[in-house]
């Protein structure tokens, strides 16, 4: 099997709108939570997201381009280009006619979607843009990343609400460790801030009137977040022939299915998940030193997702710090785990541990080691990032510091 | 037309056909949907697809908009 080097991230959130600026935020424990501006509030109980602040098409697009591009699939290209140009890979016609394209989705083109039925109910109009079906498709931000770099090899998008990107990730990694792809660039994106998905997620009574503190006595629910983040995945031997910098090595990735409730989760399904990653990288849990946890704020993920863990881990719990980054990011749905393992990549390369932002007095009844608010100093050997959706579906990946 | 194809109008031959103007099936799909709102006038997909340049455009839009005037009643709604 082909080991699997990262070498290139790319990241467009509410804390940065770019990987160096999104470290940084993470590094320095700042929130991007903040009162929503792209969509009308006034009828929502809930006025807070992680939008990504000032944010023009224009800067990034000509005209012609931003007329077929939806908010998340913009968000999809800008991550794969600073993904790419991170790399530093100079893409061989090899590579660009096997590379591969996974991403991530969960809501798809809503902004648009958004804007044009409401022309349709609320303003009488008879039809729609011409555009809007290429705007509104969920693999959308997958085929413009292909169009953009050439990429001609397998190219799909998976959809698993919170855990998307996750499973996009994951089968890239395999793609390339089986030798199917010589590269991949995946990752995941979202832009959710239109108004009509806002109050189907007020209605599910899930998100916070305030912020996201996971793990908190007085966390009350999670905050919606958007935008993209995208890696760059290729064989480690031939990442250390080019000498490339290397921020770690994707090394194992686990799915399972809680089989259980469309929205409550199981802790036999999170612990299933993170035990096949351990299984599929042939990791001693010992050695794992630090888990990004899915961590959404809610009153029934934080001490679930507690008790998957101490399931898997035993005692050695104990010797894992924890944080959840979406009290900085937000919930992004289709791009939370690729943002969450962007965090947990880069704390690895940096030796620095991002925290839990916005943090109070932890509950008693989550025993985990939690960092929080301040990074923490640390190298560890493996890392793990959870993403555990509603519907059940659960996705761990893996990583090992290079 | 030229603003539609971000070409200065100098560029944009009254007798220029789509082709020479460099059109693909996405600019054509937009174009239509521009010209339906300018004239409220609602045009058939079969007949769009014989429509090959600005004078069978322009030829083409003023039938509808005399059929409009003679039967507007028989008009499709638009908004």
């Amino acid at each position: 099997m082909i080991r699997v080097a990262i070498t290139g991230i790319g990241v467009i959130s509410a804390i940065g709108k770019t990987t160096p600026e999104f470290w940084d935020s993470l590094s320095q424990g700042r929130s991007g939570i903040r009162p929503i501006e792209t969509a009308d509030t006034s009828t929502l109980r809930f006025k807070n997201g992680a939008e990504v602040p000032n944010y023009q098409a224009t800067d990034y697009f000509d005209e012609k381009q931003a007329q077929v591009y939806d908010r998340f699939s913009e968000f999809a290209v800008i991550a794969a280009r600073e993904a790419l140009r991170d790399s530093a890979l100079e893409l061989t016609q090899a590579m660009k006619s096997g590379g591969a394209v996974v991403t991530g989705a969960c809501v798809g083109g809503q902004t648009s979607e958004d804007k044009e039925f409401e022309g349709l109910y609320r303003h009488n109009r008879n039809r729609c843009h011409p555009l809007t079906i290429p705007r509104i498709m969920a693999n959308a931000g997958a085929s413009h990343i292909s169009m953009e770099m050439g990429f001609q090899g397998p190219g799909f998008t998976l959809s698993t609400a919170c855990s998307s990107a996750a499973h996009a990730m994951g089968l890239a990694f395999w793609l390339v460790r089986s030798g199917t792809a010589p590269v991949a660039i995946t990752g995941g994106s979202e832009a959710p801030f239109s108004l009509g998905l806002l109050k189907a997620w007020e209605a599910m009574r899930v998100v916070s009137p305030t912020t996201c503190r996971p793990f908190c006595k007085d966390r009350n629910g999670m905050i919606l977040g958007e935008g993209g983040a995208m890696m760059v995945l290729e064989p480690l031997e031939a990442a250390q022939a080019r000498g490339a910098r290397i921020y770690a090595e994707l090394c194992g990735f686990g799915m399972s299915s809680d089989a259980s409730h469309i929205t409550h989760p199981s802790t036999e399904g999170p612990s299933q998940a993170m035990l096949r990653a351990l299984n599929d990288g042939g990791i001693d849990a010992s050695l794992v030193g630090y888990i990004n946890a899915h961590g959404t704020g809610t009153d029934v993920n934080d001490p679930t997702e507690a008790a998957a863990i101490r399931e898997v881990f035993g005692a050695h719990t104990d010797q894992i710090a924890v944080s959840s980054t979406k009290s900085m990011h937000g919930h992004g749905l289709g791009v939370a785990a690729a943002m969450e393992a962007a965090a947990t990549v880069l704390g690895m390369h940096h030796k620095l541990l991002p925290p839990t932002a916005n943090f109070t007095e932890q509950d008693p009844a989550i025993q985990l080691d939690v960092i929080a608010n301040e990074a923490r100093a640390a190298e560890v050997e493996y890392a793990l990032s959870n993403s555990f959706a509603f519907g059940g579906l659960n996705a761990t990946l893996a990583f090992r510091s290079v | 037309m030229a603003k539609h194809l971000r070409k200065p109008v100098e560029e944009v031959p009254l007798d220029a056909t789509f082709e020479q103007l460099g059109m693909d099936s996405l600019d054509g799909v937009n174009l239509l949907f521009e010209i339906e709102d300018e004239f409220d006038i609602s045009i058939d997909d079969q007949e769009a697809k014989a429509i090959k340049s600005i004078p069978e455009m322009v030829n083409g839009v003023e039938v509808l908009l005399k059929r409009k005037a003679e039967a507007p009643e028989a008009a499709p709604p638009t908004a």
